[in-house]
């Protein structure tokens, strides 16, 4: 039973992540129709940005949950610029090409930022120094660490916050306006342009803490850590039902819980034939599930509907 | 009010509006009318820079053919697009926020927000409900509300009647009248000519992408070429 509710906790932890990723997703899918494959890598260069900024930080003394916002604080401003950049000099001009043709661009845009990083960072793997407490609080007869804690609690605020702009404000409004139909959104005056550059500002944001969170959380970081988180999280924003808000929240949580829970049983269940570094499998069976028994999503509505 | 000079839009090789003049002086009703394919909606959309288009448009005197189209509204120019185009999974009253997106005086935008609704009380019924839940002609409503609350000095509507049963024609007719009377200048395309003749002070008859007759609304109703071509006598 502990084990259980170890694996529910560590798989809220990762879930929390991952929602934080998908929602980068679905954001730009809402309003362009369009997967943005290289959201994972800016999740990579926030962790890498956090990872250089936060080793500069340390000589300075200060305590470590101030290096550690410090280095987010850095990261984000950074992942909005690479977000903001990305959309303008490589989705803009094909804004109305045929929709294959900005698909093969984002996967260019992945090897290309990879690559950057690769020859900015090394190819070795950083360590994310120990600047956070990291002594375990019992919960329930788990372990529950103050970084888990926080990661939660971050991620949840985040995303209130977030369907909080969408759905109260002037500028949510527009958003919405937008995705469902750009050319009557200009009508009423919406800077259509500028509503997209926004959202990939956005999403690029969320995908610099999203990085911090998981070199934290995995004390490791490297330059082609953003290829499979991007792809689980885009795996949860298609589980949650692409382009939604909550399906992004609800995917991201599900699917953390469900490989937590498939790593912590799997050797169980197979006695022993299978470890649980085969958890990766399930997410993406789970994805393969969902495409097969319900294409639109959880949460979603009739997919492809502007396609 | 809007003067439009030598418009000329292209779809790939075909041209869909050949040099169309066509002017609305300020409090005038115009109806733009014609059959499928004359151009009707071209013209609106390209007045609203909806499509790529050559010729001059002025409104009140300044020209807004290269002016950003996102731009328009806040020169005075709405438009209640063909197929109503309402923002379905926003509510009603989001929609009719949008209309006002560009206007920041929050009182009295409410302060027209409650005229809409005076003006169209089905809406306020259906204020919080999200707008593709609502018939036809609910929607037709919302498009022309929203497009009001943006208080245009022009409103084009690009067939307000289309796929409405004839009750609901009627009663988007009237409330487009309550609107002309409000002095907001209107440019009808429309396909129903004998209401937009009616309702409107001139009428231009569009054919193969030029207006071939422009004439007062009550001319153009006597007129036996127009009556036998689109009035169906």
């Amino acid at each position: 039973m502990d084990i259980f509710i170890q694996q529910i906790i560590n798989g809220l932890v990762l879930g929390s992540i991952y929602a934080l990723v998908a929602l980068g997703y679905t954001m730009v899918y809402g309003i362009l129709g369009l997967i943005n494959f290289a959201h994972g890598e800016v999740v990579m260069i926030g962790a890498l940005t956090a990872l250089t900024a936060i080793g500069l930080l340390v000589p300075s003394g200060l305590p470590g949950p101030v290096v550690v916002l410090g280095g987010l604080l850095i990261a984000i401003p950074v992942c909005m610029t690479v977000g903001f950049t990305i959309e303008r000099i490589a989705y803009r001009p094909l804004r109305n090409a045929p929709r294959l043709a900005p698909l093969i661009t984002a996967i260019g845009v992945s090897i290309v930022l990879q690559q950057l990083a690769m020859i900015g960072w090394g190819r070795n793997y950083h360590t994310f120094p120990p600047l956070l407490p990291a002594a375990p609080h019992q919960f329930l007869g788990a372990a529950i660490t103050d970084l888990q804690i926080i990661i939660i609690a971050t991620a949840a605020a985040l995303m209130a916050a977030l369907v909080w702009l969408v759905t109260r404000t002037r500028l949510g409004r527009a958003m919405r306006a937008t995705a469902e139909n750009p050319a009557v959104a200009r009508l009423m005056g919406v800077d259509v342009d500028r509503v997209i550059s926004f959202t990939f500002v956005l999403g690029s944001a969320l995908a610099a803490v999203a990085g911090v969170m998981v070199a934290a959380n995995y004390s490791i970081a490297h330059y082609a850590m953003g290829f499979m988180l991007g792809l689980k999280a885009f795996t949860a924003a298609v589980l949650g039902g692409i382009g939604n808000l909550g399906g992004a929240m609800l995917g991201g949580l599900l699917l953390g819980i469900i490989e937590s829970l498939a790593a912590g049983y799997i050797g169980d269940l197979t006695g022993g034939f299978l470890g649980s570094h085969y958890k990766d499998v399930f997410a993406f069976f789970v994805l393969i599930l969902v495409l097969v028994f319900r294409p639109s999503g959880l949460m979603g509505e009739k997919v492809a509907e502007r396609a | 009010m809007l003067e439009v000079r030598g418009l000329e839009v292209h779809y790939g090789g075909i041209c869909a509006v050949r040099g169309v003049d066509l002017d609305v002086a300020a409090g005038e009703k115009v109806a733009l009318i014609g059959a499928n394919g004359a151009g009707k909606t071209s013209t609106l959309k390209a007045i609203a820079r909806m499509l790529p288009a050559r010729g001059s448009v002025k409104l009140s005197g300044e020209a807004i053919e290269h002016a950003p189209p996102h731009l328009l509204v806040r020169k005075g120019l709405a438009l209640v697009p063909e197929g109503r185009g309402v923002f379905a999974r926003l509510s009603v009253l989001e929609n009719l926020e949008m209309g006002a997106y560009v206007r920041d005086d929050k009182a009295v935008v409410d302060a027209d927000i409650e005229r809409v609704f005076g003006l169209l009380p089905r809406l306020k019924e259906r204020a919080g409900q999200t707008a593709g839940t609502l018939s036809g002609g609910e929607q037709q409503m919302v498009a022309i509300g929203r497009a009001l609350m943006s208080r245009p000095r022009i409103l084009l509507l690009d067939e307000p009647s289309m796929g409405l049963s004839p009750i609901m024609v009627d009663t988007v007719f009237d409330v487009i009248r309550e609107v002309a009377r409000e002095g907001v200048t209107l440019l009808l395309v429309e396909q129903n000519a004998r209401l937009a003749l009616s309702l409107c002070d001139r009428g231009c008859v569009m054919d193969g992408g030029e207006i071939t007759l422009s004439a007062p609304a009550a001319e153009l109703l006597d007129n036996p070429a127009v009556r036998a071509a689109y009035l169906g006598e």
